[in-house]
């Protein structure tokens, strides 16, 4: 962070410099993922009890079973052997062996992602076309009734769970109306497509609201500025004005706030596909955390945190695509 | 006190908390608020003796009663009076994220005073594991705790406190950050008090406010996170009446299109939620205008 205000322009190449920010980034991403790896594969050691046992709980596995279980955590070698041999195996996509379904973790949630991938797909699609329009309706109108409007839904949206949502849609557009399915994720691709549409809607209603609130307060920044007074008094066209000079600006922000917004996203998944009844990686991991199948649950914690940490890291790094006014600075931040 | 003896420009009065909260009222739409939230927490006090039956025991032979006399809002297919679980219900799904927020909001002034007290590479490594943590999302870390220890509130609520403890963290430090500068710290510090006492009686009143606004708009999100857990089955367990597990309940009565038992929860969520998140919003409107 003290990089970015210590490089002041002048001369030196930039590149170098920009590349140097990106590195900089990219090891902070590392760091990140291997502390979060450490802290998700030493959350075991927190349960109660002897944790071979902690792992079968509830199951009478085979001496086999146990054996493989032991061999896989080595549980008679020191503690960071152990932690090594298991970030080993995860680097090559192996997450051990999952007990409710007899395979290997990884295959059951490489199996699962399509149906959460097309869920988050279309979500993001809405959340995108549906909040940052009605942002811009809300700045371009500021205090009139179209406003208000944009304003109530924020505030109500925000507040709208997406199993409430979920629960809502459910009741009128799939029971009363049956208008869409009420379960499951469908065969062939349109199928697909028509079962996913109600839980992407029920999942966006409060991303959405979110990322209106950001759209809406970062165009109302931008409008306020003076080039933007200038800009139109010197006859340039109102449209092209908030097209080129305000909504540009406004994206950085836009963007950036939205890619925190990621996380939480991932995890409502879980939510919307359990009340949809949707054979996904949210689903997934409720059910492995209620039928106590320990290493499918590490997987996933650890891949929605290691997703949203990427994603922000992208972000951060192809900002300046965004803000070019960032990379002439000579920083990613 | 001798600090209050000091010249009034370097020791400026301190702002009484109290006093804010007493001025709290603002528009109507403020004002409904919060009349609604002092009318849940009420029910949530007095719940056992407002609520008419009780709500962890149904009778098959009341299944889908409509609403009526006997049951106000009807009951769902156990037979559970609706009305009774939505009051009863209110204890969990509030006291729940209160706990959640009291304990985000005391570690979270604890960790940011320090860090911004110390700085240096004390502060900058705090930021850095804030960082992390901030990359876990709560309801994600709750039902990792679930899968630890057990279903049930106690360790998803912790769980939580963790989760919530980076946002106030980063706003206790920076506000106490730009603080420590200002001269009756200094004031302060010259008459000798130890760090814990300037941080505790000088800095911390001057901060509260804005900590509270936030501790409000967490609590909103504090609440949808543990009715979350509770909807999937690993929260609040039945037959304990709560908001989140009564829409779980709730479900198959929607698919028979007798859906009351399930929206009644889920208006109560969304209503306490925006009520939260409006007076959270005022009271930091009010703060940054008043501070800035």
């Amino acid at each position: 962070m003290p990089a970015a205000t210590r490089r002041s322009g002048g001369r030196g190449g930039r590149g170098p410099a920009l590349a140097l920010a990106a590195l900089r980034r990219l090891a902070g991403m590392a760091t990140t993922l291997l502390v979060t790896s450490f802290l998700v594969f030493s959350s075991l050691y927190l349960a109660p009890g002897d944790p071979v046992s902690f792992l079968v709980k509830g199951r009478s596995p085979s001496p086999q079973e146990l054996d493989t279980i032991r061999e896989q955590y080595g549980f008679n070698d020191p503690f960071p052997v152990r932690y090594w041999h298991w970030l080993e195996g995860v680097l090559q996509g192996d997450f051990g062996r999952s007990y409710l379904f007899h395979q290997g973790v990884g295959d059951v949630v490489w199996s699962r992602l399509p149906a959460s991938l097309l869920l988050i797909g279309v979500s993001m699609l809405l959340i995108a076309v549906f909040g940052v329009g009605a942002g811009i309706v809300g700045a371009l109108r500021r205090g009139t009734w179209a406003d208000s409007t944009v304003l109530l839904m924020v505030t109500v949206g925000a507040a709208v769970p997406s199993f409430v949502a979920a629960i809502l849609l459910r009741s009128v557009f799939g029971v009363q109306l049956g208008w869409f399915p009420t379960f499951g994720n469908g065969e062939g691709a349109l199928d697909r497509l028509h079962h996913v549409v109600l839980p992407a809607i029920a999942l966006s209603v409060t991303f959405t609201a979110l990322v209106t609130r950001v759209t809406r307060t970062a165009m109302l920044d931008e409008l306020r500025r003076e080039h933007v007074e200038v800009a139109l008094s010197r006859g340039i066209p109102r449209r092209s004005v908030i097209r080129r000079h305000v909504l540009r600006n406004a994206l950085g922000p836009i963007v950036t706030v939205s890619a925190l917004l990621v996380s939480g996203m991932l995890v409502s998944t879980a939510l919307v596909e359990t009340a949809f009844g949707m054979a996904g990686v949210g689903s997934l991991l409720v059910q492995a955390v209620s039928q106590q199948d320990f290493q499918v649950v590490q997987a996933i914690v650890l891949l929605v945190v290691a997703a949203f940490v990427l994603i922000n890291a992208l972000v951060d790094l192809l900002y300046p695509l965004i803000d070019p006014r960032v990379a002439a600075q000579g920083s990613a931040r | 006190m001798s600090a209050v003896t000091l010249d009034s420009a370097a020791a400026p009065p301190r702002r009484d908390p109290l006093r804010r909260l007493r001025r709290l009222g603002g528009s109507w739409l403020v004002n409904t608020c919060l009349v609604i939230l002092a009318v849940f927490l009420v029910v949530a006090l007095a719940a056992p003796w407002l609520a008419p039956q009780d709500p962890r025991f149904g009778a098959l032979s009341e299944t889908f009663a409509d609403p009526g006399a006997a049951h106000w809002l009807g009951t769902d297919q156990g037979g559970h009076d609706t009305f009774s679980a939505l009051i009863e219900g209110t204890r969990t799904s509030l006291f729940g994220p209160l706990a959640v927020v009291v304990f985000a909001t005391v570690a979270g002034i604890a960790v940011g005073l320090f860090s911004a007290w110390r700085g240096g590479w004390v502060d900058a490594a705090i930021g850095r594991v804030l960082d992390i943590l901030f990359a876990f999302p709560a309801l994600l870390l709750a039902i990792l705790a679930v899968a630890l220890f057990g279903k049930g509130l106690t360790a998803p609520v912790l769980a939580m406190a963790v989760a919530y403890l980076p946002y106030t963290a980063r706003l206790v430090r920076g506000l106490a950050a730009a603080e420590k500068s200002r001269p009756y710290i200094a004031a302060y510090r010259v008459q000798g008090h130890s760090p814990v006492f300037v941080s505790v009686r000088g800095l911390l009143p001057n901060i509260t406010p804005t900590v509270l606004a936030q501790a409000t708009v967490n609590f909103g999100y504090a609440l949808l996170d543990l009715a979350a857990l509770s909807f999937l089955g690993l929260g609040v367990q039945p037959p304990t009446p709560d908001w989140g597990s009564m829409i779980n309940q709730g479900q198959s009565a929607v698919l028979q299109e007798r859906p009351l038992s399930a929206i009644v929860p889920a208006l109560a969520i969304v209503l306490v939620v925006v009520a939260f998140n409006v007076v959270g919003e005022h009271l930091a409107d009010r703060v940054a205008g008043r501070d800035a």
